[in-house]
């Protein structure tokens, strides 16, 4: 269970965060749903643990994310708005360095992640190359590697063309359904085939 | 679920991950090693060629250069691994994030101060010095630039948020590396005046352990705080 306790914020004299709190149980998936500037990306940061509130607390399975520090990172995967991948490197070297750093991954396991999300095609080629949609799908595959519980998306679904948008829809059902947490913030209708999707609006 | 990755595997994984992109842009390579032979190479002729003179102003010199030369690499340590996100994917992967800068450090320093290093004797011999002083300011140098590495990580780190931050960066790396000139070039004067220069030299491996152990704490602690 990840819970989350009045969250306050500020960033300089705008108070982002205005005692923000909820939960969110294993098999479930939170959609953060609001305007531009509404602190979307703060508070799924804040979440992360990357960005720490001024008041309040994050805590995962009853221990406050600050006391876990590293070992909540493990438990995270976090797909930002810009990819997070070398363009110097390949798909395959970064998925394999990302995903190397938090567990051991064989290159069969590189391959299926890649065909999952259908670029297996784009492997071998520098990611700078790729189209933002396919760098999207790179990053993706990461999270699909990195065996995160709690999934933890900034928008993505940009990017993608329709059958992305219903492969990633369809892996964010599958992961939460097997028990994974999934939260989520996206401008689009969340529609996850047999789930209730709560719904977490910000002002 | 497989097993996590060790500390030790993580260090390889990201010295290896950052040796292949320096490689994959080779002139950003070459860039401080050919400032570094041409300001070395501009004194003899600016100045009179005289081997004497030479011989006065080669530890200044080679210092000098090497100091700058390293400085000029530093900017890319953390800058574009925070630019493109993966800086905080490296965060996130809970490998303790002390152990993945000394990584990078070293990774840096291997191809941005050890080529310095190793072709300091020729700039040296250019400017007429003998050759136990040579073999001498070769070793300064590799305990210098070194150093230099870890004190600029904890500069870069500092500087990870900011745009445009290269003079921020020397303003506040330059200072503390003052020790690392006077010492080291102090090293080479004592050699080539044929006087035995190991004062300096522990000096300077004296620095080697003192900010090798501690700047990593004070980088990763400063990038925790960048990243937010």
């Amino acid at each position: 269970m990840l819970r989350a306790e009045n969250l306050q914020l500020w960033r300089g004299e705008r108070h982002v965060l205005r005692g923000l709190g909820f939960e969110v149980a294993p098999g479930e998936l939170l959609h953060v749903a609001g305007p531009n500037g509404t602190g979307k990306t703060t508070l799924l940061r804040v979440l992360c643990g990357l960005a720490q509130p001024e008041e309040g607390e994050v805590s995962w399975r009853g221990v406050s994310v600050r006391t876990l520090g590293a070992e909540y990172f493990v438990d995270v995967g976090y797909v930002a708005h810009d990819s997070g991948l070398k363009g110097d490197l390949t798909a395959r070297e970064n998925l394999a360095f990302a995903a190397g750093l938090r567990c051991a991954v064989t290159p069969a396991q590189i391959d299926s992640a890649l065909a999952t999300l259908t670029i297996r095609d784009c492997g071998d080629l520098p990611v700078r190359a790729l189209s933002a949609g396919q760098r999207r799908r790179v990053a993706l595959a990461r999270l699909l590697l990195s065996q995160a519980t709690i999934w933890i998306l900034d928008e993505p679904l940009t990017n993608l063309d329709t059958a992305g948008s219903s492969l990633v829809l369809g892996l964010l059902a599958q992961h939460v359904q097997s028990g994974g947490l999934a939260l989520v913030a996206a401008h689009s209708e969340l529609a996850l085939a047999g789930r209730d999707v709560r719904r977490l609006e910000l002002s | 679920m497989s097993a996590r990755t060790g500390i030790l595997r993580a260090m390889l994984l990201l010295a290896e991950r950052d040796l292949r992109l320096a490689f994959r842009r080779p002139s950003q390579l070459c860039n401080p090693l050919v400032f570094f032979l041409v300001v070395t190479t501009l004194f003899p002729l600016s100045l009179s060629p005289q081997p004497s003179q030479l011989r006065d102003i080669a530890p200044g010199v080679l210092w000098v250069a090497a100091l700058l030369s390293s400085l000029l690499a530093l900017e890319a340590l953390l800058k574009s691994d925070a630019e493109d996100g993966t800086l905080e994917q490296m965060l996130l992967s809970g490998q303790p994030l002390v152990v993945l800068v000394a990584a990078k450090t070293l990774a840096h320093w291997f191809v941005g101060g050890l080529p310095l290093v190793v072709i300091s004797p020729l700039a040296a011999f250019a400017l007429n010095v003998p050759g136990d002083a040579i073999l001498v300011t070769a070793e300064g140098l590799l305990m210098g630039t070194l150093t230099l590495s870890f004190i600029g990580s904890v500069g870069a780190a500092l500087t990870v948020g900011v745009r445009r931050s290269s003079v921020l960066l020397s303003l506040l790396v330059l200072p503390l590396a003052m020790p690392l000139l006077i010492f080291g070039a102090r090293a080479t004067d004592l050699a080539i005046s044929g006087e035995v220069a190991s004062g300096p030299l522990y000096l300077l491996g004296a620095l080697l352990a003192f900010t090798a152990t501690l700047a990593p704490f004070a980088s990763a602690a400063a990038v925790r705080i960048g990243l937010e």
